[in-house]
C-alpha cells in the first residue's frame, strides 16, 4: 500500500532529514514510529502527503510515485489519507460540525451524506454534543478527536497522526490511543509518530525507529526502545 | 456538481466574511477608502473638465468680412468652414446684427452713437464667429481661412481680417492651460487610483496572511485550489461590494451639499445634478472597482499559500 524506496531529503549540505530510507507498509497495519526530536519522523510523513519532496528515492501510495502527480491528483490522495496533528489544526472559524463537514465537501460528498455522516462520526468520537462548538470552546483532547472524526470521515485508506498525544493529558492520550486502534481494527492502516512510550507499548503493533534521518530497527511487535 | 461546488464556495465566502467580523471591518474600512478616493477623483475630473470646458467654449477667432460682400457668398464660406472636421460651430453675425450690439455696447456712449448716426452707411461688415473643437486647432483654421479655398467665385477676397494672430498669445496660452490641467488631472488620477488600489491590496493580502495556516489544513485535507481560492474571493467581492455601497450612500448627503457651491465655483457645474446624471455610471465604477480590487487582490494573495 505504502512503499518508501531508498528516500533522502537532504535540505543543505549540513541537514540530512532522511537518509536512504526503506520500508513498506501493508494494509491493515497499525505502524509505530518513533525517535527523538529531528530523527525524520514528521518529514517522513510530509513525504507522504506531498508536502516535502524527497531529493533522492521514490514514495510510493499504491502503484503511484506520489510526487510525480498532478496537483489535482495529489488532491485525490490526499482525500484517501487521514490527517490528524498534535496542534490539531482545525479550522478556527468553523464549527466542530462544519470542520468534519468541509473534509466531506472536498471530497465531493452531497449535503444529505454530510447531514447523516457528521453528526454519527462525531457520536462515534464523543462529541454529539458539541457538534456547534468553534474550536477555541473546545479543550484540547475534544479538538482531537474533533480532528480524528475529521481524519476518519471520508473512510480514507490511511490515518496519518503525528505526535497526535503531544498536548494532551494522560486520559485524553489513552481515549485518543484507543479510538486509533479502533480504526486500524476497522481495516484503515494508521501511521503513528510519537514520543511517548506508554502510547507505543499499549498499541502492542509495529515499531519502526528512526534516529539522524535512518530507520535503525524495524520490529513487527516491538517495543519502545531508545 | 459544478453547482453544488459553486454553492459551497459563495456559502463559505460569506461565512468567512461575517465570522471574520475584525478583519472584516478593517478590509471594508480600507476598501471604504480606497473607494470614496475614486469616487472623488470622479467628481474632480468631472469638474475640472466642465471647468476647462468653460474655457475653452470662451476662445474663438472672427472672420471679418468686407462690408461689400454679398451675403449669399458668405453663407456659402460659412458652410465651408463648418465642414471642416476640427471646427466645432461657426456663428454668423450679419451686418445689421453687428450694428446693432454694437450700439447696444455703446448705449452710455452718446457721443459714439452720435458719430455713427452721421455715417450715411453701416460701416460694420459681417462676422463669423469660428469655434473650433480644441485650441491648438485654431492655427489650422486660420491658415484655411488665409488660403484660396475660401476665395468667392469670381476668385476675389472678401474676407477683411482674421483676428487669430491678435488672439493667438491668448490661444495658445489656454491651451497650454488646459492642456497642462488635463495631463495633470490624469497624472493625480493614476497616483491616487494606484496608490489606493495598493492600500487595499495590502489590507486583504494581509488578511488572508492571517488565514495563511488555514489553508494549509485545508490542502491537507485534499481541497482542490478552486474550493480554498474560492471563498476568499467570494469575501473580496462582498467587500467591494459593500465598502461601494455605503460610498455611494455616502456621496448623496456630501454632493447635496456640494452641489450649490461647486457651480457658483466652477462655471456652472452642479456636483448633486452629475451625480443624478449620471447616478448609473457612478454605481457601476465604484462597485466594479471595488469588485474587481477585492476578487483579484484575493486572488493573487492566495496563491501564495497554495503551494503546499
Amino acid at each position: 500500500m505504502i512503499y518508501f524506496d531508498r528516500v533522502s531529503k537532504q535540505y543543505n549540505s549540513d541537514t540530512i532529514a532522511l537518509d536512504d530510507i526503506t520500508f513498506s507498509v501493508e494494509p491493515k497495519e497499525f505502524v509505530s514510529i518513533v525517535g527523538h526530536s529531528g530523527a525524520g519522523k514528521t518529514t517522513l510523513l510530509k513525504m507522504l502527503l506531498a508536502e516535502e519532496r524527497p531529493t533522492g528515492g521514490t514514495v510510493y501510495f499504491g502503484s503511484h510515485d506520489i510526487h510525480a502527480l498532478r496537483r489535482n491528483q495529489i488532491n485525490k490522495v490526499r482525500r484517501r489519507i487521514g490527517t490528524i496533528f498534535q496542534d490539531f489544526r482545525l479550522l478556527s472559524h468553523l464549527t466542530a460540525y462544519e470542520n468534519i463537514a468541509f473534509a466531506m465537501e472536498v471530497a465531493g460528498r452531497t449535503d444529505e451524506e454530510i447531514a447523516s455522516d457528521v453528526p454519527h462520526v462525531l457520536e462515534l468520537v464523543d462529541l454529539g454534543h458539541k457538534m456547534y462548538n468553534f474550536p477555541h470552546q473546545l479543550s484540547g483532547g475534544e479538538k482531537q478527536r474533533v480532528a480524528i472524526a475529521r481524519a476518519i470521515v471520508n473512510q480514507p485508506d490511511i490515518v496519518i497522526a503525528d505526535e497526535p498525544t503531544g498536548n494532551l493529558d494522560p486520559v485524553n492520550t489513552y481515549d485518543v490511543v484507543q479510538i486509533l486502534k479502533k480504526i486500524n481494527d476497522l481495516g484503515t492502516i494508521v501511521l503513528l509518530t510519537t514520543h511517548n512510550k506508554g502510547v507505543v507499548d499499549t498499541i502492542k503493533g509495529r515499531v519502526i525507529t528512526m534516529d539522524s534521518g535512518k530507520i535503525i530497527r524495524d520490529d513487527p511487535h516491538g517495543h519502545y526502545i531508545l | 456538481m459544478l453547482w453544488l461546488a459553486t454553492k459551497r464556495v459563495i456559502r463559505s465566502g460569506v461565512l468567512t466574511f461575517w465570522r471574520n467580523s475584525f478583519v472584516s471591518l478593517a478590509s471594508l474600512l480600507v476598501m471604504f477608502i480606497t473607494l470614496f478616493a475614486i469616487g472623488s477623483i470622479i467628481f474632480t475630473n468631472a469638474l475640472l473638465t466642465s471647468t476647462l470646458n468653460q474655457i475653452k467654449d470662451k476662445v474663438d477667432i472672427n472672420v471679418y468680412f468686407l462690408t461689400s460682400a454679398q451675403e449669399e457668398e458668405m453663407l456659402t464660406i460659412k458652410q465651408t468652414i463648418e465642414r471642416l472636421p476640427e471646427v466645432a460651430a461657426v456663428e454668423y453675425v450679419s451686418r445689421e446684427q453687428a450694428l446693432a450690439e454694437f450700439k447696444t455696447r455703446h448705449a452710455d456712449d452718446s457721443l459714439t452713437l452720435q458719430a455713427l448716426e452721421e455715417l450715411d452707411d453701416n460701416p460694420f461688415g459681417a462676422v463669423l464667429n469660428v469655434r473650433a473643437k480644441e485650441p491648438s486647432q485654431y492655427a489650422g483654421v486660420a491658415a484655411f481661412l488665409k488660403g484660396n479655398d475660401v476665395l468667392t467665385e469670381s476668385g476675389a477676397p472678401i474676407i477683411d481680417r482674421v483676428n487669430y494672430e491678435q488672439n493667438k498669445v491668448a490661444i495658445d496660452t489656454l491651451s497650454k492651460i488646459i492642456d497642462s490641467g488635463r495631463q495633470l488631472g490624469a497624472i493625480i488620477t493614476i497616483v491616487l487610483v494606484f496608490l489606493s488600489v495598493v492600500i487595499s491590496f495590502n489590507t486583504i493580502r494581509l488578511a488572508i496572511y492571517v488565514s495563511r495556516e488555514e489553508i494549509g489544513i485545508m490542502r491537507l485535507v485534499g481541497a482542490s485550489t478552486t474550493y480554498i481560492r474560492g471563498p476568499f474571493v467570494v469575501t473580496g467581492i462582498l467587500y467591494g461590494i459593500i465598502a461601494g455601497i455605503l460610498t455611494i450612500a455616502l456621496f448623496y448627503p456630501l454632493v447635496l451639499w456640494l452641489g450649490p457651491r461647486t457651480s457658483d465655483f466652477f462655471a456652472g457645474l452642479n456636483l448633486t445634478t452629475y451625480y443624478i446624471d449620471n447616478f448609473v455610471e457612478i454605481v457601476l465604477v465604484i462597485i466594479g472597482s471595488g469588485v474587481a480590487i477585492g476578487s483579484v487582490s484575493s486572488y493573487l494573495a492566495v496563491r501564495k499559500y497554495l503551494k503546499i
